[in-house]
């Protein structure tokens, strides 16, 4: 009795609070669309105010395409992106069956091995990381950075994809043994596809800290033919003078690529959920 | 075509014994059951057999050839698994078609292979459909039909039965029995239940920690059980054992008899008691006594009966068909 009558009010606290957590979330994103259009001194005279008709502007917008080669690092972060991402799901996916199903000696401590990478930030070996590019002729180069985003998002893909294949009916992968594939094929055509909605997870969790990464962009590959947007956007940030309208308007055109990479990848973890194989 | 021969087969998972040195013998066309608690290396011994787990020692021939470096794929078997274990993304028909496809079999023979295999199994309206669109009953069907296709030397079961609902596993429990006795096809068999291993095998093995409790037909092993623990497993409800000395027996330590083999009366009898409960289920009446001479007793009593727990009643056991067991469980032939 006394649950059916809580349950309305439960359920209203559970949606302010989800309410407010996505107000807290989307209004820097609100800001800086709102004012990325707007003139210089309507951001300054009235920042949360939504663009009118006489402080409208898309001044920032034509100085960042205009100015640099924006298209270039829109390019750059793409590739820089889907490539890491790639590389993690794949390597990641590998090494989580080769954990899950197989028994071997060290077993248990590799996983721990390739989990540590979860609790050490790659940031701490930026020095060394700088010295092995530079010795290894990489720098200022997209493939440095893949490298570097392969080896951040490896920890946590292993330790994500591995809980889920262990999930996977063993009674699955034997009759796949029975009729005659190979460890290859059980992994890409049986196991796989019942982990997919586990690996957009995953994507999803791998693509934002690269897309937004700044560190590693200004380190290890600052040249005009490989900066990426998050880098690129810099420019407009000065000492002493920062083009506002210019940040605003990179910062909004850099959401879009992700946003779309994002709907691509969650509209794969509904899709991904197969049911009736097993049981 | 179809023999196998166990010798000695060990399997140890780190310190771990499961099996503790099987042999066996199957002839080709058997019927043989592997029967035994959980946990009792039951389904070990059957991936073992089917090359999906290495044996630690010991060797396995099928058709008289050795198979320890076989893969599971070259060893002329299929395998039925518990949870259908179906591919998700293929249709029926690729589901039964795959291993062939996979062994490079001709398309046109894998038609007609997989077009017998549907109609034996009067899968033919789901051809096209995915597992994901049938039934428990019509998922277990399709199994045991990708295992017909391939023709194998060797049928393995493992409990496939244990995920269907009562009426459906008896019906598929026909089938089986209807499948073995047309393709005449060696079928080896994991069940933890007994009414499966009595009314399907031609032979049955009772294992349990690992080794052999006895091998033979299901009458064998309802008559003449080998020791305390096959007497226990096979026949519902439970044999009874009394201690020997309290019924002042000597020469043995332990005397079993079935509950169907003591008959009750109101008025005179051996053992002298009192009813516990009773269980009624139409065609048989199972009776519970407690009694002086021999502690809790189960009665089994054809047909309907009036006892009613609180009655004092009389059994008397089938002189010719009580069990004696000696002091280390073994039974006195």
């Amino acid at each position: 009795m006394s649950k059916a009558r809580s349950a309305p009010v439960r359920a209203a606290f559970i949606h302010l609070a989800l309410i407010a957590y996505t107000l807290v979330a989307l209004f820097p994103v609100f800001l800086t669309l709102v004012n990325s259009f707007k003139s210089r001194s309507a951001i300054f005279s009235q920042p949360m105010a939504l663009p009118t008709p006489s402080t409208f502007s898309l001044i920032g917008y034509q100085t960042v395409l205009s100015q640099g080669n924006f298209v270039g690092y829109f390019q750059n972060s793409l590739i820089v992106t889907v490539a890491s991402i790639a590389l993690v799901l794949l390597f990641g996916a590998m090494a989580a069956f080769a954990l899950s199903e197989y028994r071997f000696r060290g077993n248990t401590l590799m996983g721990l091995y390739l989990a540590l990478g979860i609790m050490i930030p790659i940031r701490l070996g930026t020095v060394a990381i700088l010295q092995g590019m530079v010795a290894a002729g990489l720098v200022n180069t997209l493939t440095s950075l893949i490298l570097v985003y392969t080896a951040q998002g490896l920890p946590l893909a292993i330790f994500i994809l591995s809980e889920f294949m262990r999930t996977v009916s063993d009674d699955l992968k034997s009759a796949g043994r029975i009729d005659g594939l190979s460890e290859y094929a059980i992994f890409f055509r049986l196991v796989l596809p019942l982990v997919r909605p586990a690996m957009a997870t995953v994507a999803v969790f791998t693509m934002i800290p690269i897309w937004n990464d700044l560190w590693f962009p200004l380190i290890l590959a600052p040249g005009e033919g490989t900066k990426t947007v998050t880098l690129g956007a810099q420019m407009f940030i000065g000492q002493f003078v920062t083009n506002w309208n210019a940040v605003l308007s990179a910062l909004s055109l850099a959401i879009l690529p992700v946003m779309v990479l994002y709907v691509i990848f969650s509209r794969q973890l509904i899709r991904g959920i197969t049911s009736g194989a097993v049981k | 075509m179809g023999s196998l021969q166990l010798k000695s087969i060990r399997k140890a998972f780190g310190s771990n014994e499961v099996l503790k040195g099987i042999d066996l013998e199957v002839k080709d066309g058997e019927f043989v059951i592997f029967v035994g608690p959980s946990g009792c290396g039951k389904s070990t011994l059957l991936r073992v057999i089917a090359g999906l787990e290495d044996a630690t020692s010991g060797s396995i021939r099928i058709d008289g050839q050795e198979m320890a470096t076989t893969p599971p794929a070259k060893r002329g078997i299929a395998m039925v698994f518990q949870s259908y274990a179906l591919y998700p993304h293929l249709t029926v028909k690729d589901n039964m078609g795959l291993g062939l496809k996979q062994a490079g079999t001709e398309k046109a023979e894998i038609d007609t292979r997989v077009t017998k295999a549907s109609s034996m199994l009067s899968l033919d309206p789901y051809l096209a459909r995915r597992p994901a669109e049938l039934s428990g009953g019509q998922r277990q069907r399709v199994a045991i039909g990708r295992a017909i296709v391939r023709e194998p030397k060797l049928f393995l079961f493992d409990e496939p039965l244990s995920n269907l609902d009562a009426a459906l596993r008896v019906q598929t429990r026909l089938e089986i029995a209807g499948l073995h006795r047309r393709l005449k096809a060696t079928m080896i068999y994991v069940t933890h239940d007994q009414v499966e291993a009595m009314t399907l095998a031609d032979k049955i093995v009772v294992l349990n920690a690992g080794a052999i409790e006895q091998i033979g037909s299901p009458m064998e092993l309802y008559n003449k059980p080998a020791n305390v623990f096959v007497a226990g497993f096979i026949g519902s409800p439970q044999m009874n054992f009394i201690p020997a000395e309290k019924l002042g027996q000597s020469g043995a330590k332990t005397i079993g008899v079935r509950p169907e083999h003591i008959a009750l009366s109101r008025e005179s009898g051996d053992w002298k008691g009192k009813v516990i409960h009773v269980e009624h289920l139409g065609a048989d009446t199972i009776v519970y006594l407690e009694t002086e001479a021999t502690g809790l007793l189960t009665v089994r009593l054809f047909g309907e009966h009036a006892y009613a727990p609180d009655d004092v009643v009389f059994a008397t056991p089938d002189r010719a068909s009580l069990h004696r067991f000696d002091a280390n469980d073994r039974a006195i032939v």
